[in-house]
């Protein structure tokens, strides 16, 4: 199961426009990240707050909808959330190169 | 006290001024006295002396008597003191009031002899008396004094001015008494004069604080949020805890509930040592999803959106636009040797890998992969024999149906994350000793089709001889029994389950063995076969023999200037039809359109050399995928030229249905029988 999991991870990362991928565990504490330290602790701060809030907005809309996953889509690059139980799996990738 | 009846003599006024002579003293008659002659300056001086402002009365009024009473009455006491009265609701005077009046009052300090204090007083001065037995003297005077005092006490009235020198002469008593000294007590008397206060203080007891100090309990600081959808949240996990707790009853066996608890211990244990980073999986698989859509976006929205619009100007020709492409590195020198779309997900296909080389066998290998994510599939098996065909099946969607080379058929149970088959026929349980070619998951039978020519169906064993080997074979879409076989030779046999010894018509299909037998969906008559032999054709079970020709005819034959892997009927009209051939070119007929020829004839290989070896459409979406003998898979869209629908009339409803299909087949047949019975 681990070894299934860890293949997919590095899949993503060596797809097609994949910047960085990191894991970030339930309090905003990220365990594994392919891209430096700084970044990844402020990427882990912040999309988990957004990630919270936008859970919040989904399930109070509905208690029995949950959020999927996220996607923000900027000008340089779109970074993917999706969010589980207790973790967070945030890919920042650049779709069109 | 007023006189009780009193005269006021008025006397005669006088006219004239006063004066005082010896004669006029004579005039008087009320003068009182009559002085003699001696007394006349007193007389004088007697004459009564009027004021000035004296009222002036007549004689008359002089002599009036006026009565005076005198009576025992308070002049002050109030006469008329009125009272409210309850009981008649007025006020009423009252006649009777107080006519007390009191002149002097003052407090004195006797006391009745009679009384306690009166009574103890005495007892005392008889005590100071017995004590004084020896002094006579003090005795006589206490004697007299006391003789004095008894009488002062018995008067009422306010004398007690006499008291106090009583009193005094008592003090002096006292202090005689102190004086001697052989008195044995004091008198204490709480008065004015010796009082003295005395006061005494004790030790306070010292005051001593005792603290003691405890740990502070363990403080913990909580805070969540309230949210609707937390509350739900906690609702749902007490129903599955319920629902737990529910079977856990049903079940009853003590010993399992112990296992379950250490497993489930053994479970929580684990999980917290371990980071942990399978949970992540199913985020991961989302994330993988979201990538390949990024990457293959432009795909993507083809799939969804994209309709060839040079097909108007086409006439009828249509176009397939190549989508995405599957191809995974283990399966590389593999060719695809079977193609199938899952009946409940419909993105989701399998694909068969093995060698149609009979020289050279090698691994098989079973893939799965979904469109959304056309880099890796989602279900990867592999096997040591090359598999020859698949099948899932239609009710349980997790069930894939494998056949091998070395006659083995295994069936997959995806639910289950094992690489190994969750069944496998094994000698025991008649294997088969040749390859598997077809197999097909009707119900919850396997039926196979064997190249040794007999299709058996496990478990039952049904065997059916042929003259040659079997390669393909179909089972009709409504009637149950009947199917239909391909042979190596170029033959078709209708068969039927029930008639295990013989077939119930032969067809003289091909020159080569017959690669793949197909009913048309819709139509129960028509079915289509292919052939190495280049060539295509569809035939309907149901017609008659003709006069001219000893066997059936085909109602259509198509040749493809090569042999043709594959064919397939599509699912969303009774019409088209795909053809892929080994020259790496994909052929769409649709009859309703051109009866002779292709509407699409295309090249779709990845590769010019590959040899397209098997096609399947897609149940919903207009795609569908062709499989290489590279191992290659290519998706493609079909352009609306190859999706037409019968135009409807003006003012007609459009229908739909297979009723429709089945019309519109039976049209063209009729067409071609004419023709033939023509000829």
């Amino acid at each position: 199961m681990i070894f299934l999991v860890e293949e997919t991870l590095k899949r993503i990362q060596s797809h097609k426009g994949v910047i960085g991928t990191m894991v970030v565990n339930a309090e905003g504490i990220p365990i594994r990240t392919t891209l430096d330290n700084s970044t990844t602790v402020q990427y882990a701060g912040l999309l988990h707050q957004l990630t919270m809030k936008a859970r919040s907005t989904v399930r109070d809309i509905d208690p029995q909808n949950d959020l999927t996953f996220l996607r923000i889509r900027s000008k340089k690059h779109e970074i993917m959330v999706a969010p589980d139980k207790e973790y967070l799996l945030i890919v920042i990738q650049n779709p069109c190169e | 006290m007023f006189p009780a009846s009193t005269k006021t003599p008025h006397k005669q006024p006088r006219k004239q001024s006063i004066s005082i002579g010896r004669g006029t003293r004579k005039k008087d008659e009320d003068s009182g006295t009559e002085v003699g002659e001696g007394t006349d300056e007193w007389a004088q001086s007697k004459a009564t002396v009027r004021p000035p402002d004296q009222l002036e009365l007549t004689d008359a009024e002089l002599k009036e008597e006026f009565t005076r009473i005198l009576t025992a009455n308070n002049p002050h006491a109030p006469q008329n003191i009125v009272r409210y009265s309850f009981k008649e609701g007025t006020y009423k005077l009252i006649g009777f009031v107080n006519q007390l009046a009191v002149h002097y009052t003052q407090v004195g300090n006797l006391i009745p002899k009679d009384s306690d204090e009166g009574r103890r007083q005495h007892y005392r001065d008889e005590l100071v008396a017995d004590s004084q037995e020896s002094a006579k003297v003090v005795i006589s005077e206490t004697e007299n004094l006391e003789e004095d005092e008894e009488p002062k006490e018995l008067e009422t009235e306010p004398g007690s001015q006499t008291d106090v020198p009583a009193a005094g002469e008592a003090e002096k008593v006292t202090e005689e008494e102190l004086m001697t000294p052989k008195q044995p007590k004091e008198q204490k008397l709480t008065n004015q004069f010796n009082f003295s206060e005395r006061a005494s203080q004790t030790f306070n007891n010292p005051l001593r604080d005792r603290e003691c100090q405890m740990e502070p309990p363990p403080r913990t600081n909580f805070s969540a949020t309230a949210n609707q959808w937390e509350i739900y949240d906690a609702y749902v996990e007490e129903l599955e805890k319920q629902e737990k707790t529910k079977e856990k009853e049903k079940a009853k066996t003590p010993v399992a509930k112990k296992t379950g608890k250490m497993a489930m211990r053994k479970l929580t244990s684990l999980e917290s040592q371990t980071d942990d980073i399978t949970k992540v999986s199913q985020a991961a698989k989302i994330v993988e999803r979201m990538v390949n859509q990024n990457t293959y976006d432009d795909v993507a929205q083809d799939f969804k959106y994209y309709e060839d619009a040079a097909d108007e100007y086409r006439d009828q020709e249509g176009t397939l636009l190549p989508l995405w492409k599957f191809q995974n590195d283990q399966a590389k020198h593999l060719s695809v040797t079977a193609l199938c779309w899952n009946p409940k997900y419909r993105d989701l296909f399998a694909v068969g890998y093995g060698s149609y080389d009979f020289m050279k066998q090698s691994r098989g290998m079973l893939l799965l992969y979904s469109m959304k994510n056309p880099s890796f599939p989602e279900y990867m098996f592999s096997s040591d024999s090359g598999i020859m065909c698949l099948d899932i099946h239609v009710d349980h969607p997790y069930l894939v149906a494998v056949g091998h080379y070395d006659g083995n058929v295994a069936i997959y149970n995806l639910k289950k994350p094992h690489s190994q088959p969750s069944f496998r026929s094994s000698a025991k349980s008649g294997k088969h000793t040749d390859p598997v070619w077809q197999s097909e998951l009707v119900h919850i039978d396997v039926i196979k089709l064997k190249v040794e020519g007999s299709t058996t169906e496990v478990p039952e064993g049904l065997q059916l001889h042929t003259v040659g080997c079997g390669t393909a074979f179909d089972f009709h879409k409504e009637i149950d029994y009947l199917f239909l076989v391909g042979t190596e030779e170029g033959k078709i046999y209708k068969c039927s389950k029930s008639y295990s010894s013989q077939f119930l018509d032969t067809y003289d299909a091909h020159n080569m063995a017959v690669d793949a037998v197909s009913w048309n969906p819709y139509h129960t008559k028509v079915f289509m076969s292919c052939s190495s032999d280049w060539t295509v054709k569809i035939w309907d079970h149901t017609i008659k023999l003709s006069t001219l020709h000893h066997c059936r005819t085909p109602m259509f034959i198509y040749d493809l200037n090569s042999a043709v892997g594959d064919v397939a009927w599509a699912p969303y009209s009774s019409t088209v039809f795909a053809a892929v051939t080994t020259d790496g070119k994909a052929h769409v007929f649709d009859l309703a359109i051109n009866k002779y020829e292709a509407i699409c004839n295309q090249p779709v290989a990845a590769k010019k050399k590959n040899k397209i070896t098997h096609v399947q459409f897609n149940p919903i979406h207009p795609i569908i995928i062709v499989g290489d003998d590279r191992g290659h898979i290519i998706c493609l869209k079909l352009s609306p030229n190859l999706r037409k629908m019968p135009k409807e009339k003006k003012g007609q409803e459009v229908q739909k249905g297979p009723a429709v299909e089945i019309a519109k087949l039976d049209k063209l047949l009729n067409l071609v029988r004419e023709v033939k019975t023509k000829t």
